[in-house]
């Protein structure tokens, strides 16, 4: 219990971890500030307004497509050739319907809490999640290079509870930054909806599938945190660690991805980590394959899906730390400390 | 008195993919008692370092066994770390905490009272300076650092690796009454070195160690005797003699150097035989001094590290004990 209390001390007194964790809130509250100032309430005269314009765009498309079908037919009957401007039946050029145009296209933008919040949760836990990684690493990383992982191990021999008690109090750490943050955004996007936009039809399911979505973006982060821990321990260096998921990001995935779509793999995105990380957040991502056609009925042709799961990626995940962790744990009573 | 520190037939071998192995130890034993500073000596590369790191726990051994408060260690180790305060190599902290807020980090690991923090500060005079970042300390402000960690467990073995690096003059000496002070308090304490003056002012008994293996061990004075080799210097009443001592004295089986204007032997158990051999032929001694000799050359002598005239001594080549071939006689020194 001292030694926890004492990593935790530690752990608040490092000046990086401070300004890391300050950046972090400052984006955060950029991110709301920001939505503050691009949305607007509406209120019934847009409204009226908007579906005027939405008419008016109607009528328009009537128009242009009457004036085309008449060209078309003009050009079919004095046989002119119309070099596959027209299609070979006239008829087929229609004006879309009215309801295919909403009045919403033409409102400013506005912030509708049910609809939109839970798309604000993914920001929150990427950003939460990068600074997690980021003090994680260095914390373990700064301890292993600068000796004094060996000063406490004079103190504590037993290696594994000193690593494992160190974790336990980065994640601590974390959770305490991120559970208020997690608390003030959501009061700060509820504000948000109430001046600018509208916190309709909320309901207690709804607040709970918010709730839920909090939770895992919590989650992720104490597991990138866990991760950037391991990792800068496994490397005994906080560049290492760094160093290293700047590898896998950009050279694993961004060429991954090069590659996979050369060789015209189906549903490339399922080889990307990003794509978990979003299905652990929305629940699922639906991969779309555009170069293949499922005719349906209506002999429209809809493209093959793939849909990736909350439940795959937190396999993913668990199978991820348990990985990087135990490598970590492994290496710590093995290795010999110089 | 019982053993503070025990090591048998220790071993331990660093593989290298790309240099192959090295035995950085090799049977090294040691044995230190309970109340004594004991010098820890031995040449650049000999296994100093290795040898307390094993002990603490920081790196596997290949073989053999060590005790530590007569708990076998490393199985022992969460029961005395807390009685055993060390320095290993080079002082490292954490450069950007202040010396108080390292300290106190530690104390706090260690359930150490919060008190005992400016204890130590004040014992090794970083009082005053111990609001300022570790960064930008000195060496020897380092050093004292690290002797204060060391000591904030109030332990009763203090094993303190080369503390008298970067220190000044003043330093060493405030050291040396420290580690006495200590030592008389009851605590024992073990000093890796190579400094040798140091070691012969302040321990009570030293372990020479080379290339692994341990050379030398016992109470200074007892190391001194052992290999004070019985080197003798004696004059004789007329200059003109010598040669004929020189005859006489070798034809004994005594090993004898000639000088100008006297004789120096080596190999001498009872001086007063010389003086009996020389007087049968009627030559008479007017001066025979045992020649004392010092820890420095004992080490040279040992090591095999003293200096030859016109060659580098690379790190590793010194003696070896048990190995082939025994070294020549360390240059200006008195023959093994
Ligand atoms: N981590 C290591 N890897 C390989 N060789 C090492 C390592 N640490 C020490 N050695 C070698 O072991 C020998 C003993 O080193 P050390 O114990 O540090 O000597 P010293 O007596 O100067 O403290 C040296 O030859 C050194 O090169
Ligand atoms: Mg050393």
């Amino acid at each position: 219990m001292s030694l926890f209390r004492t990593e935790l001390r530690r752990l608040s007194k490092r000046r990086f971890t401070r300004y890391m964790t300050l950046l972090g809130l400052l984006v955060l509250a950029a991110v709301v500030v920001g939505v503050f100032f691009t949305n607007q309430k509406i209120d019934a005269g847009q409204l009226a307004q908007a579906e005027r314009q939405a008419d008016q765009q109607y009528q328009e498309q009537v128009r242009w497509s009457e004036q085309e079908r008449a060209a078309c037919e003009q050009a079919k009957t004095a046989g002119t050739a119309t070099d596959g401007r027209y299609p070979d039946d006239c008829s087929m050029i229609t004006a879309p319907s009215r309801d295919q145009i909403e009045a919403s296209w033409f409102l400013p933008s506005t912030f509708d809490f049910k609809e939109t919040f839970a798309e604000t949760l993914i920001p929150f836990a990427a950003i939460l999640a990068l600074v997690g990684f980021v003090i994680g690493a260095s914390f373990v990383g700064a301890e292993w290079s600068t000796g004094g992982m060996m000063n406490l191990l004079l103190w504590r021999p037993k290696r594994l509870t000193v690593l494992l008690t160190k974790l336990a109090a980065l994640l601590t750490g974390i959770l305490a930054v991120t559970l208020p943050a997690a608390v003030l955004w959501f009061a700060g996007f509820w504000a948000v909806a109430n001046f600018r936009g509208s916190t309709e039809k909320m309901t207690s399911g709804v607040w709970q599938s918010f709730l839920l979505t909090g939770v895992r973006g919590v989650v992720l982060v104490l597991v990138l945190t866990t991760i950037g821990f391991a990792l800068a321990s496994l490397g005994r260096h906080t560049a290492m660690a760094l160093g290293g998921v700047v590898a896998v990001m950009v050279v694993g995935q961004f060429g991954l991805g090069i590659l996979l779509s050369m060789a015209s793999v189906r549903f490339a995105e399922a080889w990307l980590l990003p794509t978990y990380a979003l299905a652990w957040m929305t629940k699922t991502v639906t991969l779309q394959d555009w170069n293949s056609c499922n005719a349906t009925y209506y002999g429209e042709c809809k493209p093959a899906t793939m849909d990736i799961t909350w439940q795959q990626s937190s396999i993913l995940l668990s199978v991820g730390v348990v990985v990087v962790l135990g490598a970590a744990l492994w290496a710590m009573r093995r290795r010999d400390i110089s | 008195m019982p053993a503070v520190l025990e090591i048998e037939g220790l071993r331990k071998t660093y593989k290298s993919r790309r240099r192959g192995t090295r035995n950085a130890l090799d049977g090294f034993d040691m044995r230190v008692d309970a109340g004594q500073v004991h010098g820890f000596l031995g040449p650049n590369g000999s296994g100093k370092t290795t040898t307390l790191r094993t002990l603490l726990g920081l790196i596997r051994p290949d073989g053999g066994r060590m005790a530590l408060l007569g708990h076998e260690v490393p199985d022992a180790l969460p029961t005395v770390a807390g009685q055993v305060g060390a320095i290993v190599e080079s002082p490292q902290f954490f450069p950007h905490f202040t010396a108080r807020d390292t300290l106190s980090l530690l104390a706090g690991a260690g359930e150490v009272p919060a008190v005992r923090v400016d204890e130590v500060l004040e014992l090794v005079g970083l009082r005053d300076r111990s609001g300022e970042r570790v960064k930008t300390y000195s060496l020897g402000m380092k050093q004292r650092l690290a002797v204060a960690s060391a000591l904030l467990k109030n332990p009763k073995l203090l094993i303190l690796d080369e503390p008298a690096n970067g220190l000044d003059p003043g330093g060493i000496r405030e050291m040396r009454t420290l580690m006495r002070t200590l030592a008389e308090s009851g605590m024992t304490v073990v000093l890796s070195s190579h400094i040798l003056g140091e070691i012969q002012l302040i321990c009570d008994s030293v372990t020479i160690i080379s290339l692994g293996r341990r050379v030398a061990f016992g109470p200074v004075d007892e190391v001194l005797a052992q290999h004070s080799s019985g080197a003798v210097r004696i004059r004789l009443e007329a200059v003109s003699d010598l040669p004929l001592a020189t005859e006489t004295l070798t034809q004994a089986g005594i090993r004898v150097t000639g000088h100008p204007d006297h004789l120096m032997l080596a190999g001498v158990d009872k001086p007063a035989s010389v003086t009996r051999l020389l007087a049968e032929k009627n030559l008479y001694v007017s001066e025979l001094a045992p020649i004392a000799v010092d820890l420095e050359s004992v080490f040279l002598e040992l090591t095999a590290t003293a200096p030859v005239p016109g060659q580098h001594r690379q790190v590793d080549e010194s003696m070896k004990v048990g190995g082939t071939g025994q070294p020549g006689p360390a240059g200006g020194g008195w023959g093994a």
